[in-house]
């Protein structure tokens, strides 16, 4: 490996992040990616979803995959080196281009980004002063999930999860609605008083000023009163609605589709005010040692049959629009099930940081966290 | 084939022979070598990165950049101490002593009669039943208490059977421990920690309970001790040590766990998974590393206070 880093002329032209490659050569024979779980599958686990093995014989280069649970641990994984890809969420990405350890990528040299959704061709979390630091892979959204025999029409809104309320079945929502156990929730709290206290002037859910801020520490302060136990882990959730009697919760579009397919009285729906989201992006790392098998992935990547297929496997949806169309995985509903219509009504997410708009006046991350595991001992 | 090897071919083995009378004649040499490996483990790796969690603490983060700031402050250990974090400390340690209180007292009978009067088959079949569990996956265990405790579990069931829903809502209408069903109350992790902990209290209690000689039961009854004399003033002060010894365990297992509250619960809290959030995504290392000081320093009086009572002639 060392030997063909310092052998290939393809590495001497990206000295660093400003230089994008210009012109691909012959792929490396590797390819070693950082990814979420689940993002790159080879047909271990089910071998219908392998959508590794064929750009292995079609390209020759030979793909290993490192799993990382928190974007947390890319960062430091990207940081450490040793990988040619990631697939990073809203909130690394930015620290991965400040940090310098991602190249900006060439779009010309990548034929089916043309294909990509418009609306995330230019999406801020990969986009930087016009250059594209990669290439969007695939996003989701934070849904309401409830239970279809309380409640026989959807919630329009997330007052049913914030506000003490008789439910449609006449009992009390206290105890029966949970949730998401991590700081980013705040935003989910924001969302909603963006729409229901307009005097407070929420522009955006991540960037909240101290007053803005307390408003939503306040909503999450009466909430805890209605919440037994926050949701983290996907499978205790859905745990939690078959044998917990949980009736509604923010949730991934995962549980539902896990739920429904057992049959579970289920539905998911995005309220009046929107909902948070996630949006990913497979970006290159500024000193990748395979550069020409990794523009090869990201092609690779964008094709409707990999697109459609890591969907399905996922509960995500694609950022190309035809995958949607004909993917036997997917099912003609698929993209609609797990949120494809919803795009408009998303907030996704980007860490909160103390500067916004050029000067010093949000409330950072750090305090985000501090403040939410204050709410949740508060009981 | 008989003729004697040449000079070289025997150099290995007077080599050895050198290097083995070097060490026979030097002994504290060769446990010099033997735990230079170990020593260096300890020293370096296990002490070192403790060092470094201590000086992690005694730095802060700046609100604004979200950086660490590297120098010496006690801005930290302040916010240790302020009131939601001094909850979790708080309700760290009162689960862990309520779980080692009840540990010890469900554990007594058993390793009594395991230590005293059980025959030995029995004895081996108990050993093996308390132990099997170890053998299971930690995380299916908790995962099966979540399924026991339930609104709609196993539990639960036997409770609507038998009817007593009554004392299942008294118990979950408690202030601060109650909760909307068993597994989402204080009870849940409660259990399942007392589950989780009980072999490692019964089997130092038990090793301490045979270590009491017969000869000084037959004594106090010679001198006209009832059982409950005998218990109270001989078996009880000398099995004590074990008791302690099991509570080393359980208290500090409870004490660091961080799986548990966040499978069971009320979702508040626990130390482990406050050093768990804050190192992660805050990236607030300082905090983290704070909060992990706490278990130490508890740690280490708990110890001192152990060994003061004979703990660890018991282990």
């Amino acid at each position: 490996m060392l030997v063909n880093a310092v052998c290939d002329p393809s590495l001497a032209l990206s000295p660093g992040a400003n230089v994008p490659l210009q012109s691909l050569g012959a792929g490396e024979g590797k390819l070693s990616i950082l990814a979420w779980p689940g993002y790159i599958e080879r047909g271990e686990t089910d071998e219908s979803y392998d959508w590794v093995t064929g750009f292995e014989n079609g390209t020759g280069c030979k793909v290993n995959v490192k799993t990382a649970a928190t974007s947390d641990e890319m960062v430091t994984l990207m940081n450490q080196g040793g990988y040619d890809l990631v697939t990073a969420s809203g909130d690394a990405t930015q620290r991965l281009i400040a940090g310098g350890k991602v190249q900006q990528v060439n779009t010309d040299l990548i034929p089916s980004w043309k294909t990509v959704d418009p609306r995330l061709q230019d999406a801020p979390w990969h986009t930087l002063e016009g250059k594209h630091y990669g290439v969007p892979y695939q996003w989701g959204s934070n849904v309401l999930m409830y239970n279809t025999q309380t409640f026989p029409k959807p919630p329009t809104s997330w007052d049913v999860v914030f506000r003490e309320q008789q439910l449609p079945d006449g009992k009390s929502n206290k105890g029966r609605v949970q949730a998401y156990d991590g700081a980013i929730y705040i935003a989910d709290a924001a969302l909603y008083l963006k729409e229901h206290q307009p005097e407070l002037g929420i522009t955006d859910p991540y960037e909240l000023n101290q007053a803005q801020f307390d408003a939503a520490i306040a909503l999450l302060k009466g909430q805890r009163q209605l919440i037994g136990r926050y949701w983290h882990d996907a499978n205790v959730q859905v745990d939690d609605f078959v044998s917990e009697g949980v009736v509604a919760s923010s949730a991934w579009p995962f549980q539902v589709n896990l739920l429904k397919s057992k049959e579970s009285p289920i539905d998911s729906t995005i309220p009046l005010e929107g909902a948070t989201g996630w949006a990913d992006t497979t970006m290159v790392h500024t000193q990748a040692q395979h550069p020409n098998c990794a523009y090869k992935w990201l092609e690779h990547s964008l094709s409707p049959k990999v697109q459609g297929d890591v969907a399905a496997w996922f509960g995500s949806v694609p950022v190309v629009p035809a995958a949607c169309k004909g993917n036997a995985l997917l099912g003609a509903e698929g993209c609609a099930t797990n949120g494809s219509e919803n795009f408009e009504k998303i907030s996704f997410w980007r860490t909160p940081v103390a500067m916004c708009d050029g000067e010093k006046k949000c409330v950072p991350y750090s305090k985000w966290v501090s403040s939410y595991i204050a709410i949740i001992g508060s009981k | 084939m008989q003729n004697i090897p040449p000079a070289s071919a025997r150099r290995p083995g007077f080599q050895l022979r050198r290097v083995v009378n070097f060490f026979y004649h030097r002994p504290r040499g060769l446990l010099a070598l033997l735990l230079l490996a170990p020593l260096l483990w300890f020293g370096v790796v296990y002490l070192g990165s403790l060092g470094a969690l201590l000086i992690q603490s005694f730095f802060h983060l700046d609100d604004f950049t979200g950086q660490v700031v590297r120098e010496f402050t006690l801005q930290t250990y302040g916010e240790l101490l302020s009131r939601s974090n001094g909850d979790i400390i708080l309700r760290t340690v009162g689960m862990a002593a309520s779980v080692t209180i009840a540990a010890a007292i469900l554990a007594f009978p058993l390793a009594y009669y395991m230590a005293r009067h059980a025959p030995p088959r029995l004895k081996a079949a108990l050993s093996l039943a308390i132990l099997l569990p170890l053998w299971s996956n930690y995380l299916v265990r908790v995962y099966s208490w979540k399924l026991i405790l339930a609104q709609e579990g196993v539990l639960s069931w036997f409770i609507r059977l038998f009817h007593l829903e009554g004392l299942l809502n008294l118990l979950l209408s408690l202030p601060s421990i109650g909760g909307t069903s068993l597994s989402v109350s204080a009870f849940g992790p409660f259990l399942a920690f007392l589950y989780l902990w009980l072999p490692y209290m019964i089997l130092p209690m038990q090793a301490a309970l045979e270590r009491v000689p017969l000869s000084l039961t037959e004594a106090s009854a010679d001198l006209g001790g009832r059982n409950w004399a005998t218990f109270r003033w001989v078996i009880l002060p000398l099995g004590f040590p074990g008791v302690v010894a099991g509570s080393i365990f359980t208290f500090s297992l409870t004490l660091g766990d961080f799986i548990v509250p966040s499978i069971l619960g009320n979702s508040s809290l626990f130390i482990g998974q406050v050093a768990y959030i804050q190192q992660g995504t805050a990236g607030n290392i300082p905090i983290a590393a704070a909060f992990t000081v706490v278990p130490m320093i508890i740690m280490t009086f708990y110890l001192i206070g152990a060994k003061r009572l004979g703990a660890f002639d018991a282990l």
